[in-house]
């Protein structure tokens, strides 16, 4: 074993990997493992990206390898922790994880277990070996992505969701990652897979949320494969710290018809990264993607998102808004790929922005390759101050500069929230934009 | 009610009004006409309190107060109301919900409890009968989409709504067919009393024929320069602005 001190990330990880192998005993044999160790080294090659980097250009990892985590930290949470948190009740699956811990004691599963399988990634390794190697690993690609490849080489805790075909299942499910950094710098790695079979329908949202002040750091990777037929709405929610950096890959595969309905929401966070890739495998498939971001103070947010059109006759749509404030930054980065098998495709992409700073910082970069020649596509971004004629019509008619640039505002994000489909999720976050604006 | 003493607007360095001296009475109707770039609109949104105005000299005083101290919504509160010339799109904001929120704002500021949601629906189908304006107009994103004649009359909604003291009308004919006119001129003939005055700024003569004056200043190049009885407008309308123009040259 190596006892040099390791005075960065990457050396810090790599000497984990190693020491976690040798407690492993004859599991390090698994067919799981052997991706695991493939990942790792391609961890070790790829190294963190910088800014050199074209994909990470605005996002500056460098704060982030300096710092000192504590890897799935233990926690004494308890509910009156969680309460101060002000979820949403959702009348629903909720899966608690602390740190990258499962909390059975806090969570509930309510769909019968015939409507939906819902496995910790844990249990799925011992219970379902082939539906993992049918799946794991297979659409997030880590061969380019450094944080992927980390994500996957220490894949150990996560969730499973299996849909059953033609099943479809009303309850949604909600899977709360909570960072724990009330102690010590705290840092998990988890590991998603939602696969929804043949004609069967899911709701999934996870959220994000930070307890204490120290520093947090994320990075999640969730593979989603909707089949044929097949409909899933999922919601990706953030609000951390100022403190909280989150790297999260957000993998999707669609097979033919399939429908796959999303909405980004990221109220608060320090520095954040997502990445949503969308593959349509598949003709007639549908894409949805809803963000919005609303950074404030020196928080960094960046989307990029990749829509990969590799069949005729689909369709995907995209709009992601964003509210900066004081000396925030935010990057935009859609990318849509039409292949040339991919005839009749339809794409859109739209990304609005409005700074109500001048410190803040909007990048955006649309990136259309189209190599089929019958496609209809269409992108377009706008960054700008709000709308000043609106302003003073609402002042004239009685309603103060605050109050009324805060309801300019709250109509614009209204415009993704209302695309929110889980009423209790969406009204907690309308309460919450409007606390935020009202600041 | 309103005294205008010497105003002196400008945009940039380009100066607009040059000493605007006006008083309007309770009960009065002023009609203010001029030729296109006289600073007929400049003066509705000098009152009305549009920033992109610098007032570089003169008093405004309503009911004793400077208004030109106040900020827009202050001005609102007090009483003053302007009806657009182009009334602005806001996308996501409904008429409903964004005229709840200025009556409450304006009832705090004048220390009234907040209306209740019965009695502000209430109070909205009373006033909606006024202009013959639609519930389902009001219920979406304000003025997005709205034709001319929708826009102008949601602007005489409001003003039905919020009751103001002093209602300025900035060329609320322009666009309108003879049926708008006349409905957008019934709401504001239903709203003038003793208590009330009205500026009605227009180009044409023509809405003064549903909105009679008491009243007619012509204004060019930033000063009134003739005032008169409402007669004066059917002279403006037979004979043009040309006539005034000229007088004002000689001098």
């Amino acid at each position: 074993m190596n006892n040099q001190p390791h005075n960065d990330l990457k050396s810090r990880l790599l000497a984990d990997f190693r020491t976690s192998e040798e407690r492993m005993n004859g599991a390090s044999k698994s067919a799981l493992h052997q991706i695991r160790r493939e990942a790792l080294n391609q961890f070790d090659r790829l190294g963190f990206p910088t800014v050199k980097h074209e994909e990470w250009k605005y996002t500056n990892v460098n704060s982030l390898i300096k710092e000192v985590f504590e890897f799935n930290a233990p926690s004494a949470i308890t509910l009156e922790d969680l309460a101060q948190l002000e979820s949403s009740q959702l009348n629903g699956n909720v899966l608690y994880f602390v740190n990258g811990q499962y909390q059975p004691q806090l969570s509930k599963i309510v769909s019968p277990a015939d409507q939906l399988s819902i496995t910790t990634l844990a249990e799925a390794v011992k219970n379902t070996p082939d539906l993992l190697n049918q799946y794991f690993a297979k659409y997030a690609d880590f061969q380019d992505n450094a944080f992927t490849a980390l994500n996957t080489a220490f894949a150990s805790e996560g969730v499973v969701i299996h849909v059953p075909a033609h099943t479809t299942v009303e309850a949604p499910t909600i899977l709360r990652f909570i960072s724990d950094a009330r102690q010590m710098n705290v840092a998990s790695q988890p590991r998603n897979l939602f696969i929804v079979d043949q004609n069967a329908e899911v709701k999934v949202a996870e959220s994000f949320r930070t307890l204490g002040d120290q520093a947090s750091f994320t990075n999640v990777v969730t593979e989603i494969v909707v089949a044929e037929d097949a409909r899933m709405e999922y919601y990706k929610i953030q609000n951390e710290s100022d403190m909280a950096y989150h790297i999260g890959t957000t993998q999707v595969y669609q097979q033919d018809r399939s429908h796959f309905y999303s909405a980004t929401v990221t109220l608060d966070g320090g520095f954040i990264r997502n990445n949503l890739n969308i593959a349509l495998d598949g003709s007639n498939c549908e894409a949805h993607m809803y963000g919005l971001y609303f950074p404030n103070g020196r928080q960094h947010i960046d989307n990029h998102t990749l829509v990969d059109h590799r069949k005729p006759n689909s369709h995907s749509n995209e709009l992601y808004k964003g509210i900066l404030e004081d000396r925030s930054t935010g990057v935009f980065n859609g990318k849509i790929f039409v292949r040339q098998d991919a005839q009749k495709t339809n794409a859109y992409q739209s990304c609005k922005n409005v700074v109500l700073s001048n410190d803040a910082t909007m990048n955006t970069k649309p990136q259309l390759e189209i190599f089929a020649d019958d496609v209809k596509c269409s992108h377009g971004t706008t960054t700008g101050k709000l709308n000043e004629e609106a302003l003073f019509y609402l002042q004239s008619r009685g309603i103060p500069k605050t109050e009324a640039q805060s309801l300019l505002m709250f109509a614009f994000a209204e415009d993704v929230i209302k695309k929110i489909k889980i009423d209790p999720l969406r009204e907690q976050l309308e309460r919450r934009i409007q606390a935020k604006l009202a600041r | 009610m309103l005294t205008i003493s010497n105003l002196q607007a400008s945009i940039g360095s380009k100066e607009i009004l040059k000493g605007i001296n006006l008083e309007v009475k309770p009960g009065e109707v002023h009609a203010i006409m001029g030729p296109n770039g006289s600073g007929k609109s400049t003066l509705a949104s000098v009152l009305a309190g549009r920033e992109d105005y610098d007032v570089t000299g003169g008093s405004v005083l309503f009911e004793g107060k400077d208004l030109l101290e106040m900020a827009p919504e202050n001005r609102a509160a007090e009483g003053i109301f302007l009806a657009f010339q182009y009334p602005v799109e806001i996308p996501g904001v409904s008429t409903t919900n964004f005229l709840k929120t200025a009556m409450n704002e304006i009832r705090k500021y004048r220390g009234q409890d907040p209306l209740d949601a019965v009695q502000f629906l209430k109070l909205m189908k009373e006033k909606m009968k006024l202009v013959n304006i639609d519930q389902s107009l009001l219920s979406r994103s304000l003025n997005e989409g709205f034709s001319g004649g929708e826009k102008k009359r949601n602007e005489i909604f409001q003003m039905a709504m919020l009751e103001p003291k002093l209602a300025i009308l900035d060329e609320t004919d322009s666009g309108l067919d003879i049926d708008a006119l006349r409905i957008v001129a019934e709401g504001v003939n239903q709203l003038r009393s003793p208590e009330r005055a009205t500026i009605v700024v227009t180009h044409y003569q023509r809405l003064l024929d549903y909105i009679v004056p008491d009243y007619v200043h012509v204004l060019y190049k930033g000063r009134i320069v003739k005032s008169g009885p409402k007669e004066l407008a059917f002279e403006l309308e037979e004979k043009g602005y040309d006539w005034i123009k000229a007088e004002v040259e000689t001098v």
